[in-house]
């Protein structure tokens, strides 16, 4: 183990896929030359070309649409878009062509392609480039979405997303791309489905993905040492598919479930959670899950505000101890 | 172009008629469902082209109306049509339907029903043959329409940019679904808008197959030999309305009636005639003999088919066993 930062777990999965495999390229704007605005791909261009580390025009569903069309020979590419607001542009080529093909051609065309993006809210990016878009990914039939938490679930994710025959949206953020954990030395791939625990506990279930199960591990630990409350993180690193059995095993432990998400509430990751809970596991509830999630508004830009968006440490914690009757 | 080739073209041509209206009727018989966009006058077209290329190795791609493109790279008739029958037999088992004929096997590389769609998937294919170095080249069929989407410029600017081996063919039909290209276009002349990526085009004449097999051999010759994409614009006429649901009220009869006057097959047929290489109970005979062969084989292996079993409507979602997906516990990845 060592530890990597969140860009040079991404930009070492690249490295090392392309190595292997001469078909794996990458493409996106400003990836080659400049190296990736979160320096994910830095050096790439000089070791593979620019036949394989592509910078693109400022034309996201075009070159999206290039990737999967790649794809359908035998070409692996990972696709970057910028930042996520962007994939808007592409849904149509991500939707209606790389998740369907496989299907719509009775199962004799596949689309292994990547696509990754950073979305979330960082410093005063505003509405236009402060999108948490993984609701829309994660409801299309043919599509998986991953979203990882840390440096080693980014290596391993998008290491197994490059071999994976199925079309893989990597939802990434803004902010964690200088982040520091552990990478194993040797070669790791993640699977791309299930869940994992963040943190053992017993009392309460505190869901979380990508950036939020950073500040549910926070909450956990002022509910340990102020409040003698054990709580679990679970780490919903897979979207699509949500892991069922992780959600249900989890909730049939604690018997009460707080999600907490850093988009607006409407069909969400929340909702969809409580779906499951209410579907595997409604009668080992104590109490009513709940949902934290962001105000559902456009991410405004004065700082104060922006913040005001987002539920904090301590709305956790209050939930958690109201939950519990002790709030 | 050799006898022989224009004899085998107008079969193929007329047996891609019958085709069409033969599905025109399934349709009113209520044998076949949802939207239904039919290729009548336009092919040649489809045959011109890819006459001039390597069905079954060339990569094409295209949109809904893409029936008779199928069937010219190698696609089985009887497959196509048990497709349009929703049979598990049908070239995409079923799960496609009309708008979406695939046969990978022979590089039909699919119908699409987004209108544009294809044209980044085809500069894509273009991009994994560079990568492979084969002398392959992709086609991208689309009608007029579709070049008023973003895609198009998108695409035409990347193929140009990276030299790709792909052939944009329009085939300039002169309606998007009802509007009349006038009504919805700045640029009537199609082959003027690729101008403006630096891409080599040309507009001809696609009612008469000899005319759009040279100018195609010209494309082809252009993209085969890594000189980049070229644009080929096909003026053409479609005979019925754009897909099953359509009145066809927004067309001046003048306009069918010109049309209707240059109808690729017998353009092809009184040339053969008047070379006297063909009489015209020759034609009528060998009308007779596609329109049994529809009825007798592609029709009759279409209504025997079996229905695709609705225990296997998950497959093809994703793909199967994938190792990648699951915990190394579970034979996957580690």
């Amino acid at each position: 183990m060592s530890q990597m930062m969140f860009w040079e777990a991404v930009r070492r999965a690249h490295d090392e896929e392309m190595a292997r495999d001469p078909l794996v390229i990458c493409m996106g704007e400003d990836i080659g030359v400049v190296g990736g605005t979160y320096k994910a791909t830095t050096g790439l261009y000089d070791k593979y070309g620019p036949e394989r580390v592509m910078d693109t025009p400022i034309s996201e569903n075009g070159f999206t649409g290039l990737a999967i069309g790649a794809s359908f020979l035998g070409v692996r590419p990972i696709v970057e878009i910028m930042s996520v607001n962007f994939a808007w542009l592409a849904m149509d080529q991500i939707f209606n062509s790389a998740a369907k093909v496989r299907y719509m051609s009775g199962g004799q065309l596949e689309a292994p392609i990547v696509v990754r993006s950073p979305g979330g809210t960082a410093h005063q990016l505003g509405a236009q480039h402060s999108a948490r878009m993984e609701k829309v990914f994660m409801g299309i039939a043919g599509l998986r979405v991953v979203t990882p938490s840390n440096p080693r679930q980014a290596y391993g994710l998008l290491k197994s997303a490059i071999r994976c025959n199925d079309p893989v949206f990597i939802n990434e953020h803004e902010l964690m791309y200088n982040m520091k954990g552990e990478v194993p030395d040797e070669e790791y791939f993640h699977p791309l489905e299930g869940s994992e625990i963040a943190r053992e506990g017993r009392d309460v279930t505190l869901f979380g993905y990508n950036v939020s199960v950073h500040w549910c591990l926070a909450a956990a630990e002022v509910l340990a040492s102020q409040h003698g409350i054990q709580a679990e993180v679970v780490d919903l690193y897979s979207l699509a598919p949500l892991d069922r059995a992780g959600i249900k095993a989890s909730v049939s432990k604690t018997h009460r479930a707080i999600i907490v998400e850093e988009a607006e509430a409407p069909v969400g990751v929340g909702s969809e959670v409580m779906a499951i809970i209410n579907e595997e596991c409604f009668f080992e509830l104590d109490a009513a899950p709940v949902r934290l999630s962001a105000a559902n508004v456009p991410i405004p830009y004065a700082h104060v505000l922006e913040k005001a968006v987002m539920p904090k440490t301590d709305d956790i914690v209050k939930t958690v101890l109201k939950m519990l009757g002790r709030g | 172009m050799e006898v022989s080739v224009k004899k085998r073209l107008l079969r193929e041509m007329l047996f891609a008629r019958r085709f069409e209206e033969r599905c025109y009727e399934a349709y009113v018989e209520r044998k076949i469902g949802g939207f239904l966009h039919l290729y009548p006058g336009e092919e040649a077209c489809a045959h011109g082209v890819l006459e001039a290329a390597r069905p079954g190795r060339d990569y094409v791609i295209t949109g809904y109306r893409d029936h008779v493109h199928a069937i010219k790279c190698g696609a089985d008739p009887k497959e196509v049509m048990a497709e349009l029958y929703g049979k598990e037999t049908g070239s995409s088992k079923g799960r496609g339907g009309s708008m979406h004929i695939f046969d990978a096997a022979h590089r039909f590389m699919g119908g699409y029903a987004l209108v544009g769609g294809p044209f980044p998937l085809a500069a894509g294919m273009a991009k994994a043959i560079q990568m492979k170095g084969d002398d392959d080249i992709a086609i991208c069929f689309l009608g007029d329409a579709a070049n008023n989407q973003g895609t198009f410029h998108e695409s035409l600017n990347m193929a140009a940019l990276w030299k790709l081996p792909v052939l944009y063919v329009c085939e300039n039909n002169l309606y998007g679904i009802g509007t009349r290209i006038d009504r919805s276009t700045a640029v009537i002349d199609q082959y003027k808008r690729a101008c403006g990526y630096n891409m080599p085009a040309r507009q001809v004449d696609g009612q008469d197959i000899e005319i759009v097999y040279e100018a195609a051999r010209e494309a082809v010759d252009h993209v085969r030999s890594g000189k980049g994409p070229y644009f080929l614009e096909l003026m053409t006429y479609r005979y019925r309305g754009h897909s099953m649901s359509d009145s066809n009220a927004y067309r001046q009869k003048d306009e069918e009636r010109v049309w209707g006057n240059r109808d690729p097959i017998v353009i092809l047929r009184d040339r053969l005639v008047e070379a006297g290489e063909l009489t015209l109970e020759d034609f009528k005979n060998l009308d007779t003999e596609i329109l049994e062969e529809i009825e007798n084989e592609i029709i009759k292996f279409s209504e025997e088919s079996p229905d695709p079993n609705p225990a296997e409507l998950d497959k093809y979602v994703f793909a199967d066993n994938d190792p990648w997906v699951r915990p190394a516990a579970n034979g996957g990845a580690k």
